[in-house]
C-alpha cells in the first residue's frame, strides 16, 4: 500500500475518487481483519478505528435485482425510462461484503431470464454530461 | 444489549382518529392535523380538557422536501391551539409515525407526563410523482444506495426477486396480498382507495365504453393485473398495484397512563410492548429476504409483553410494497420462514381469516402519508378492538393487536403491541 492511499480518508469522496481510477477499494479493518464496503471509519465488529483501503478483486454473484422502468431524475436525465429500462442490483462480493450497483450484460426487457447467482465482474460506468459527470459502480454478466 | 422489562408505568390510548386519507390539492400538512385530532377528540367517550395535554410528538418524514416547510412540531402545537407546550417531530423515514408514538409511550412510561398527544402527517400530492420519487429516495443512502439507480419500489423488488429465488413465489401471490388488502379498503370510509381491484376494473370498462373506446377485453381481475396498460410494470417485479400510493394524511392519538386511563372511557387500549430497531443498508445484510430490525424490534415488544405471535388476534403491518407485507407476516412470528406467501395465498391473513392483516387496507389501499402511517395503523386497532370497525369489523374479541412500521427498507423498524382487558 503506498503512503498516498494509506492517506485517504474511508469516506464517499475517497471511494467516488478511486472508482474514478478505475479501483473498487474496500476498508480492512487492522484489528480483526474484517473488509467493508463500502468503506467505513469504526469496526462494527471490533469498534476498532484501525481501517486500511484494500482492493476488492470486483468478482461477485447477483443476490437480487430489479428492472426499474421510473428512476430517479438523474437517471431519467441520462435517457433511462419505459422505453429503455436499466437493471440495478445488489451484489455479493467474493470477499463477502455486499453492494449496490448497475447491473449490466443482460436483458433489462426479459426480467424473467435474469437469475439470482449470476456471476458478475467489477465494470466502471461513466454517466452524465459535465459537472454531473460521474463514474459508477457497475457490474457485467 | 436491549432490556426486555415491562413497561416502568402502563401507558394507555384513550382516544385515537386521523382525517380522511387521499389528495387534497387545497390542504397543508397543517390542516389535515387539525381533522385528525378533532376525529381523536370525538373518539374520547368521556370527553376531555385539551389544556391537559402537556407534550407533543409527531411523526413527520419530510414537510421539507414535500411542502417547501421545515419546523413544524411548532406550527402543528399553534394549530391546535396548544402552545407554549413542547413539541418534538420525529423523523424515522416511513416509520416516523410508529416512532413518534414510541416516544410518547416512552414518555408517559417514564412518569414525567400524564397526558401526551401523538401525531402523524405527511402532505405528498403538491409534488409530481418524479419529485415524490427523488424526495422518498432520500430515506435509502444517497452515497452508496442511490448511485446504483435504486428507487424505493425497486430496492422491494431486490427483495422480491430474492425472495423468489429462495422460496418459489410467483409474482401473482403477490397480487393476492393487493386484492386483500384493497378488499378491505373498500369497507373503510377513510382509505384513499375505498374501492376493490374488482370494482376499480368494472369503472375502468365503463369508462372506455363511455368515451367511446373500445372496451378492453380482460375476463378476470388477473388479466387487469397482468395487462402492461392497466397495471404498469414500475420496478420488476412489481407493478403499480404492489406500491402503496401518494397521499395526504394525518392521525392523532392521546396517550395517558394506565391507572387514569378510566377518567377518560370504559374502553381503553393498552400499550403493553414496544420495540425499535435499526439495520445496516440492504447490500450489507446475509439474508434479503427478512428485515432484521423488524425480528428484533418484535422480539423485544413480544418480551415487554410478555405474549407470542400466536396470542395476536389482529396487526397492521407496514404494506408499503406487498412484498412487504409478506415478509412482515414471517419477521412478526406469525408465519414460518417462506409460508407468508402461501398464507397470503390461501386467505389466512383476510379479514375473515384465522390471522387478519391490515384490515384497515393497510398503506396499499387506505394510503401512505409516510409519517402519519405509523400512527394511523393505530387508529385501525382502536376501532377494531372496541368493535368499532362497522362494516370491517372482525368476527369476535380482539383481546391482543400489533403494529409494524417500518422504515425505508427496514433500516428502522417499530413494533408496538396492545391489548384489550
Amino acid at each position: 500500500m503506498t503512503e498516498q492511499t494509506a492517506a485517504r480518508p474511508f469516506t464517499a469522496a475517497a471511494f467516488n475518487q478511486y472508482l474514478k481510477e478505475n479501483k473498487l477499494m474496500g476498508a480492512r479493518c487492522a484489528g480483526c481483519g474484517a473488509i467493508y464496503l463500502p468503506p467505513r471509519s469504526i469496526c462494527p465488529a471490533c469498534h476498532a478505528s484501525a481501517m486500511e483501503w484494500v482492493e476488492l478483486s470486483g468478482k461477485g454473484v447477483l443476490a437480487g435485482f430489479t428492472v426499474i422502468t421510473n428512476g430517479p431524475t438523474f437517471m431519467t436525465k441520462a435517457g433511462y425510462g419505459r422505453d429503455n429500462p436499466y437493471i440495478s442490483g445488489i451484489v455479493k462480493l467474493a470477499e463477502g461484503p455486499g453492494i449496490s450497483a448497475r447491473i449490466l450484460g443482460l436483458d433489462a426487457k426479459a426480467p424473467e431470464t435474469i437469475k439470482i447467482g449470476t456471476p458478475l465482474s467489477v465494470e466502471f460506468l461513466t454517466q452524465g454530461e459535465a459537472e454531473a459527470r460521474k463514474t459508477y459502480l457497475a457490474f457485467r454478466a | 444489549m436491549t432490556k426486555h422489562s415491562s413497561l416502568p408505568r402502563g401507558v394507555a390510548v384513550v382516544g385515537a382518529g386521523m382525517c380522511k386519507f387521499g389528495a387534497f390539492p387545497e390542504k397543508s400538512s397543517r390542516d389535515l392535523f387539525v381533522e385528525a385530532y378533532q376525529d381523536m377528540i370525538k373518539s374520547i367517550d368521556k370527553g376531555f380538557d385539551p389544556e391537559i395535554i402537556e407534550t407533543i410528538y409527531t411523526g413527520n418524514y419530510s414537510s421539507d422536501l414535500f411542502e417547501g416547510q421545515g419546523h413544524t412540531a411548532p406550527l402543528i402545537v399553534d394549530a391546535i391551539g396548544l402552545a407554549p407546550r413542547p413539541a418534538v417531530r420525529v423523523e424515522d423515514a416511513c416509520a416516523s409515525g410508529g416512532a413518534a408514538l414510541r416516544q410518547g409511550i416512552i414518555a408517559v412510561a417514564s412518569g414525567m407526563f400524564d397526558a401526551v398527544l401523538v401525531g402523524g402527517y405527511e402532505k405528498m400530492t403538491n409534488l409530481p410523482t418524479s419529485q415524490v420519487t427523488d424526495a422518498l429516495g432520500t430515506a435509502a443512502d444517497t452515497l452508496f444506495e442511490n448511485p446504483a439507480g435504486f428507487t424505493f419500489p425497486g430496492f422491494y423488488a431486490a427483495i422480491a426477486t430474492a425472495y423468489m429465488q429462495k422460496y418459489g413465489m410467483t409474482p401473482q401471490h403477490l397480487m393476492k396480498v393487493a386484492l386483500k388488502n384493497h378488499e378491505n379498503g373498500a369497507l373503510n370510509p377513510k382509505a384513499q382507495f375505498n374501492m376493490t381491484i374488482p370494482d376499480w376494473m368494472k369503472g375502468r370498462v365503463e369508462a372506455a365504453i363511455k368515451k367511446g373506446k373500445p372496451a378492453p377485453s380482460w375476463q378476470t381481475v388477473w388479466d387487469f393485473l397482468q395487462d402492461d396498460a392497466a397495471n404498469p410494470m414500475i420496478a420488476w417485479p412489481l407493478r403499480l398495484f404492489d406500491c402503496s400510493p401518494v397521499t395526504d394524511g394525518a392521525a392523532a392519538v392521546l396517550l395517558v397512563p394506565a391507572e387514569r386511563a378510566h377518567e377518560f372511557t370504559d374502553a381503553p387500549v393498552y400499550v403493553i410492548g414496544t420495540g425499535q430497531a435499526s439495520d445496516v443498508a440492504l447490500h450489507s445484510r446475509t439474508d434479503l429476504t427478512t428485515l432484521n430490525a423488524a425480528k428484533i424490534a418484535a422480539h423485544t415488544a413480544y418480551e415487554m409483553a410478555g405474549v407470542t405471535p400466536d396470542d395476536i388476534r389482529i396487526a397492521e403491518v407496514h404494506d408499503c410494497f406487498t412484498i412487504a407485507e409478506i415478509v412482515a407476516s414471517e419477521d412478526l412470528g406469525f408465519f414460518a420462514p417462506g409460508d407468508g406467501y402461501r398464507m397470503a395465498d390461501e386467505g389466512v391473513t383476510s379479514r375473515l381469516g384465522p390471522k387478519p392483516i391490515n384490515t384497515s387496507g393497510g398503506l396499499k389501499a387506505k394510503g401512505h402519508p409516510v409519517g402519519a402511517s405509523g400512527v394511523a395503523q393505530i387508529i385501525e386497532l382502536w376501532k377494531q378492538m372496541r368493535g368499532e370497525a362497522g362494516d370491517r369489523q372482525v368476527p369476535g374479541d380482539v383481546p391482543l393487536a400489533l403494529t409494524e412500521n417500518v422504515g425505508a427498507t427496514g433500516t428502522t423498524c417499530v413494533v408496538n403491541i396492545f391489548e384489550r382487558r
